[in-house]
């Protein structure tokens, strides 16, 4: 099969990226390994400043229904196991998919976190939690604890508390290797500062403004009541960690201990829960970059390839949208794939003139500027170490251009 | 059983059911249901068993990016229960050792 471009991921930005591209005249296919495009927006569901709820199932919805009333051929249920150059992906089933340009928008996944018990039916990732719970409705348990503290796991809390399941805490996990700062409550406290005031709910708000001041975090963390802080109907505690889960074949209870401010155990008890979820952060799932200059940024959770202005990575014509640059939400995430669509678009010669390119890069811009969550609390920094990186990067190369022209 | 039929803010829920099997025991599960979400709603927490130690092992990364909900679905082993999505008629059943026949976790 050849197309003008091939989109690895139908994610939002995967899916915005094909539409840019399509509605402009290119032929696109898309390419995910699950049944259904919207990538993570499937599980979203969240109160946005001045719009309402943000439901991701029905945004997916009507971006797969305009990509494909724009002619692109989405390919769901089939992984991506290998990318070469001009381009080709290979597929699980041993077919391949060519195109001119091809577009990388695998997004983002989440950081395993071990806790003794862990692999009892019953812990899953935060993740997992939000999609059963928003998109198949199924309640992942009746009496859930949540280990992690962080945007992520405070909007799954109250998800799940909506859906009618009892949280009966946010918690730390204990301290070890994997946790690291995670384990630590002013760490957290201070993460949770860098949550802006349009956070999209109550516990999202409340830790943000408590955090923001350096000297009401210090004394949060003094007297931050060892029960926690009762909020909508869940509990945030600073002080205490998840040591261990426990339950004959499933989960069936957890051993909390009562923590000091630098995150050291002291006593433990054992609270009944049938579900656990475990946050530990994510990271962009980058594996189908490898070829590309790629550099590790953890302001952006982790390895990310380098990219241009309008988001081409140093392998020409191999795009890059979303949160496999960076961890950010997914209004952010379909403004870089409108962006990179549109790039493409541009450089096919479907669009005359910049103006599309420069207004789809300034939507960019405003989306960060607006956007209700934040992942990553140093994103800001993250992406001036990028973008400095890339301009160093087109430096070094048209050096060395000039140099083999004089030679 | 688990079932989110009421919620705040979604709409009501799709009602067409489908029908499966799950290492012999007969199941419901609403249509669009990944396989994992169907098992779940029926309180099934155990997808499989350890290879080492027969441990019960349930859906965690729910992405497909983990593989400790696969299973053997319709005589295709090793599938993702998590992203693969449950049909009616669909035969099922749990891999690895300490595999029980009829077993469940209600
Ligand atoms: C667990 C989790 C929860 C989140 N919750 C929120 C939230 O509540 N609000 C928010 O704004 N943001 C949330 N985010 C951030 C989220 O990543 C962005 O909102 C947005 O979904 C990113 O879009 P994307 O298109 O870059 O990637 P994704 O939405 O991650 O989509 C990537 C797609 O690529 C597919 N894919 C990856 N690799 C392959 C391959 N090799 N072959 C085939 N297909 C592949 C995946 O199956 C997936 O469908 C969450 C992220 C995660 C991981
Ligand atoms: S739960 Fe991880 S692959 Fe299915």
């Amino acid at each position: 099969m050849i197309s003008d471009v091939v989109v690895i991921g139908a994610g939002p930005a995967g899916l915005s990226a094909a539409v840019a591209a399509a509605e402009a005249g290119a032929s696109v296919v898309v390419i995910d390994e699950n049944p259904r495009p919207g990538g993570k927006l499937l599980g979203q569901l969240h109160e946005e400043p001045g719009t309402g709820w943000w439901i991701g199932a029905e945004i997916s919805k009507s971006l797969a229904k305009r990509a494909e009333e724009a002619g692109v051929r989405i390919l769901s249920n089939r992984q991506v196991w290998n990318l070469s150059p001009k381009w080709e992906v290979a597929l699980d089933n041993g077919e391949s998919v060519c195109g001119e340009y091809a577009v990388v928008a695998t997004g983002a996944a989440e950081r395993p976190l071990p806790i003794p018990g862990w692999s009892l039916p019953g812990v899953m990732a935060i993740g997992a939690a939000q999609t059963l719970t928003n998109y198949y409705r199924v309640r992942p348990g009746d009496r859930v604890a949540v280990v992690g503290m962080d945007p992520l796991s405070l909007t799954v809390a109250h998800e799940l508390s909506m859906a009618g399941a009892d949280v009966v805490g946010i918690y730390l996990p204990s301290k070890s290797v994997f946790a690291g700062s995670q384990a630590d409550p002013d760490r957290n406290l201070e993460y949770l500062a860098g949550m802006s005031d349009l956070a999209p709910n109550a516990l999202l708000r409340w830790g943000g403004r408590l955090a923001s001041n350096r000297a009401l975090r210090n004394l949060a963390l003094t007297f931050f009541p060892t029960s926690g802080i009762p909020l909508m109907g869940t509990k945030l505690n600073l002080r205490k960690s998840i040591v261990s889960i426990g339950g004959d074949e499933r989960v069936q209870h957890v051993e909390i201990a009562t923590i000091d401010k630098h995150g050291n155990p002291g006593k433990t008890r054992t609270v009944d829960v049938d579900c656990v979820c475990i946050s530990g952060g994510l990271y962009p799932v980058q594996e189908l970059t490898r070829d590309c200059e790629l550099v590790r940024i953890d302001q952006l959770g982790g390895t990310v390839p380098l990219y241009s202005p309008e988001m081409e990575t140093s392998q020409s014509n191999l795009f890059v949208a979303g949160n496999v640059t960076g961890i950010e939400g997914a209004k952010i995430a379909m403004a870089q794939g409108t962006l990179a669509g549109t790039a493409i678009a541009s450089r096919l010669g479907r669009i005359q003139g910049k103006d599309a390119v420069d207004q789809a890069a300034e939507a960019v811009r405003s989306a960060r500027k607006s956007s209700a969550i934040t992942f990553m609390p140093d994103i800001d920094e993250g992406r001036r170490i990028a973008e400095d990186l890339w301009l160093q990067l087109e430096r070094e190369k048209s050096m060395t251009q000039k140099d083999e022209s004089y030679a | 059983m688990k079932r989110i039929s009421e919620h705040p803010v979604l709409g009501p829920l799709e009602e067409e059911e489908i029908g499966f099997e799950f290492d012999g025991q007969s199941y419901r599960g609403i249509k669009g249901d990944s396989i994992a979400a169907a098992l779940l709603a029926n309180g099934v927490r155990t997808l499989r068993y350890s290879n080492r130690d027969g441990e019960p092992r349930g859906i965690y990364c729910g992405i497909g990016h983990c593989y400790e909900c696969r299973m053997t679905v319709n005589g295709v082993q090793s599938v993702r229960a998590c992203i693969t999505q449950a049909c009616d008629g669909d035969v099922l059943e749990s891999q690895g050792e300490n595999r029980r026949e009829g077993s469940n976790d209600f």
